[in-house]
């Protein structure tokens, strides 16, 4: 708070970047319930994992969901991304970097797919040469 | 102990670099000498090197930039010679593996440390004036990212002298650039003096986002904000989007070089067009990135000029967004001829061509400020009518590449190399000496000479259309880039024309050169009305030139667009208001010691001196650590002595 107060009248105000207020980050129950959250997503990961009972594809398929489920629990609790008016910008951010991501990734496996496809396998080339 | 680092890493039998590199380290001893003689090292120290004031760091960016032109340029012109004396049976003066160092350094340097400095220093000057903001976001964080670009620069021109720079060409494709084919330290310099560069370039970009974004004056809406603000906005978020990704790939790179790992080699599953498709991801946002803050240049300059508001403020906005967004869907039609096939390359064909409407609604704009404006013909309207003129051709010669079986015929020659100077020189060069011209009042209180800025001009235009026009035509004979030899004396003729143009460039230099010195004596005559000289349009006019540490007195309210044009409109009563006390951020020698460790560290990897290397980046996660817990990084500036400074030197207008 002393910080803050430091700040206060002259160059900081609620607008003035690196100086986030305590409630804006959430208390310690927030972080309490996200640390719960992440290590039951994990340990629910490891036991699917470890599953003989499951086939190969369910598995792949629970691993998947658990780690999504493990991502918006960072993103909600330790990120602060929500829909308080305050985080309208880091959603914003969070929301344009997620568009980049897809872009270049999706963008990539299309292009290196259909590279794939035109080339001679190199199992073929290999052949060829021999 | 000292790694691949022996006496023999100096070039002693390349009588060409031994004269550079003597002749350099004489002018650098001089300047030293100079310093001390002149007792400037303590000025130097606290007004200059620790400085973290976003004025005299762009200032710095923009000499930078300034310094690493001459040095890219002297390559440019060596590369015309040679071409131009290496026909048929004669070789020309450079032998072929230093000829591939030169044209690698180059581009590395034009664009990584000549264009990105000068637009990024244009920002960190003009950007937090503009919205009536006392300094920027994080201002140490600012002159460690110049520091860091800095130790970059400071890297790859060592590699003049110990040891040798990359033959890969700018962006150092493998395999070429894997270890088996480049076993030297070229790839290596490339590859560590751009990762620190980067992300020098990465923390200016986040700097200057939030900057923007979050310390714009009271009563400014995104909506007000005048356009350079806006594509400096843009320019610096897709720093942000696209600057980590070319860090990965290098990182990437440096793995299969430095760990023999496998992502972009031959063999062991590597694959070497996954490089080419990632580094492609960055480098055309890359070109966005220097493009749209000339494209604001030019914007405030043909409004200011034509005395008028620019045309179309909400469409060019629109259009700087688009921009934005599309940079991100074009990059394969850097590689149609990799082989993807017709459907990938029919897609990016069109959003190539898509992304060239928006860019055409801008000339539009610019030309419908000048229609039925007074226009001043000044040397900043000098340099953005031949930016209109020379940019349209060049990005109608892109759209004609962006048709794949064009790009078939024309991947690789002559005039692809063409193209992109004609956009980039005629684009981001021009923009840059538009906005250099521009500001400099602002920057040191006194104005260049008009007539020399207009004959650097002039030798500058002509010389671009008679360097590189013939290298179009030269592209149709079907000569390739990067050629150290020909056989085909039909190519001379156009040849000599090219390397004409390159000594008429080499003029506007000199003058531009003589331009500086000549102002700088004679600055006194050059002072009248430094505070708006241009009569300006937008709030970094209405402070004093060169503005107080603190920017504004009294910060700006701001009510809509043309924010300082409103306010000359109408007769304002003297304000009346007491100043209020103003915090500045003390000086920080972070930047410098960081950007220290990072030269010593960098040169350590490079030639695996690996306790070197270990112990600067030791040294250097240290010091951010340290830094991290002083709480006491700036200072506060009495209302009383803010007023005592304000009557003695006022910078309210």
């Amino acid at each position: 708070m002393t910080t803050h107060l430091r700040h206060a009248p002259h160059r900081g105000d609620s607008h003035t970047p690196g100086l986030v207020t305590r409630e804006a980050h959430g208390g310690l129950r927030g972080y309490i319930v996200g640390y719960v959250l992440a290590v039951m997503l994990t340990v629910a990961a490891f036991s699917v994992a470890r599953s003989t009972n499951m086939a190969p594809f369910s598995v792949e398929a629970g691993l998947a969901v658990l780690a999504i489920a493990q991502m918006l629990v960072h993103l909600i609790f330790f990120l602060h991304i929500n829909t308080a008016p305050a985080q309208k910008i880091n959603v914003i951010a969070f929301a344009t970097t997620m568009l980049i991501i897809l872009i270049v990734v999706v963008g990539s496996m299309w292009i290196m797919g259909h590279l794939n496809h035109n080339m001679v396998p190199m199992d073929h080339l290999m052949q060829m040469q021999r | 102990m000292f790694g691949k680092l022996t006496l023999s890493a100096i070039p002693f039998d390349q009588p060409i670099v031994m004269i550079t590199c003597s002749v350099l380290i004489v002018g650098i001893l001089a300047i030293l000498a100079l310093i001390t003689y002149m007792h400037k090292w303590t000025w130097l120290w606290t007004e200059w090197i620790t400085t973290v004031d976003h004025k005299r760091i762009g200032i710095m960016y923009t000499l930078l930039a300034t310094v690493m032109l001459l040095r890219g340029f002297s390559d440019a012109i060596m590369m015309r010679s040679q071409q131009a004396l290496a026909s048929s049976n004669a070789h020309g003066f450079l032998p072929p593996e230093h000829y591939d160092q030169i044209f690698s350094a180059h581009g590395t340097i034009m664009i990584f440390f000549m264009a990105m400095p000068f637009v990024v220093g244009l920002m960190n000057f003009v950007v937090p004036l503009q919205i009536g903001a006392r300094d920027v976001a994080f201002p140490v964080l600012n002159s460690v990212s110049f520091w860091l670009t800095a130790a970059g620069a400071l890297l790859i021109n060592l590699s003049l002298g110990i040891g040798e720079f990359a033959r890969t060409g700018w962006l150092a494709y493998p395999p070429l650039s894997e270890l088996p084919f480049s076993p030297g330290v070229g790839v290596d310099y490339y590859l560590w003096s751009l990762q620190i560069s980067g992300v020098g370039t990465l923390l200016s970009g986040v700097n200057l986002v939030t900057t923007i974004l979050k310390m714009r004056a009271p009563g400014m809406r995104l909506s007000m904000m005048p356009i350079f603000t806006w594509t400096a906005l843009a320019s610096n978020m897709l720093i942000v989007a696209a600057f980590p990704i070319l860090t990965a790939t290098f990182a990437m790179l440096l793995l299969d070089r430095y760990l023999g790992m496998h992502f972009f080699t031959n063999d062991g599953g590597g694959n070497p067009m996954m490089y080419i498709n990632l580094i492609w991801t960055w480098g055309h946002p890359e070109v966005y990135i220097l493009i749209l803050p000339p494209f604001g240049v030019f914007s405030e300059v043909i409004a200011t000029f034509s005395r008028k508001p620019l045309f179309g403020y909400r469409s060019m906005v629109i259009a700087t967004m688009v921009i934005t967004l599309l940079a991100f869907t074009t990059w394969l039609h850097h590689f149609f001829t990799m082989g993807s096939g017709a459907d990938v390359n029919g897609f990016f064909g069109i959003t190539t061509m898509v992304i060239a409407i928006p860019t055409g609604v801008k000339i539009f704009n610019w030309l419908f400020t000048m229609y039925g404006g007074r226009v001043r013909f000044a040397s900043p309207v000098l340099w953005t009518i031949g930016f209109m003129v020379t940019f349209t051709i060049g990005g109608m010669t892109g759209v004609l590449m962006a048709v794949p079986p064009a790009d078939f015929v024309l991947h690789n020659s002559l005039f692809l190399v063409a193209h992109f100077h004609n956009v980039i020189i005629g684009g981001v060069v021009f923009g840059c000496f538009a906005g250099f011209t521009y500001w400099f009042p602002k920057a040191f209180g006194f104005r260049l000479h008009e007539g020399l800025g207009k004959a650097a001009f002039w030798c500058w235009f002509f010389g671009f259309y008679l360097a590189f026009m013939p290298l179009y035509i030269l592209g149709f004979m079907g000569m390739t880039r990067r050629m150290n030899h020909y056989d085909d004396p039909a190519w001379l003729p156009y040849l000599l024309f090219a390397e004409g143009g390159a000594v008429l460039i080499l003029i506007g230099i000199l003058l531009q050169v003589t331009q500086l010195v000549w102002s700088i004596r004679h600055r006194e005559t050059l002072r009248g009305g430094a505070a708006d000289p241009w009569d300006g349009r937008t709030l970094e006019w209405s402070t004093t030139s060169p503005p107080p540490a603190y920017n504004f007195a009294r910060v700006p309210k701001v009510s809509g667009l043309d924010a300082y044009w409103g306010a000359k409109q109408e007769v304002m009563p003297a304000s009346s208001e007491s100043f209020e006390a103003i915090e500045i951020p003390k000086n920080s020698g972070l930047g410098f010691f960081m950007s220290f460790f990072a030269v010593i560290g960098g040169f350590g990897m490079i030639w695996h001196i690996w306790w070197m290397g270990v112990l600067a980046i030791i040294a250097f996660i240290a010091l951010i650590a340290w830094s991290s817990w002083d709480e006491n990084d700036e200072f506060e500036l009495s209302a009383a002595e803010v007023g005592r400074l304000e009557r003695t030197q006022p910078h309210v207008v």
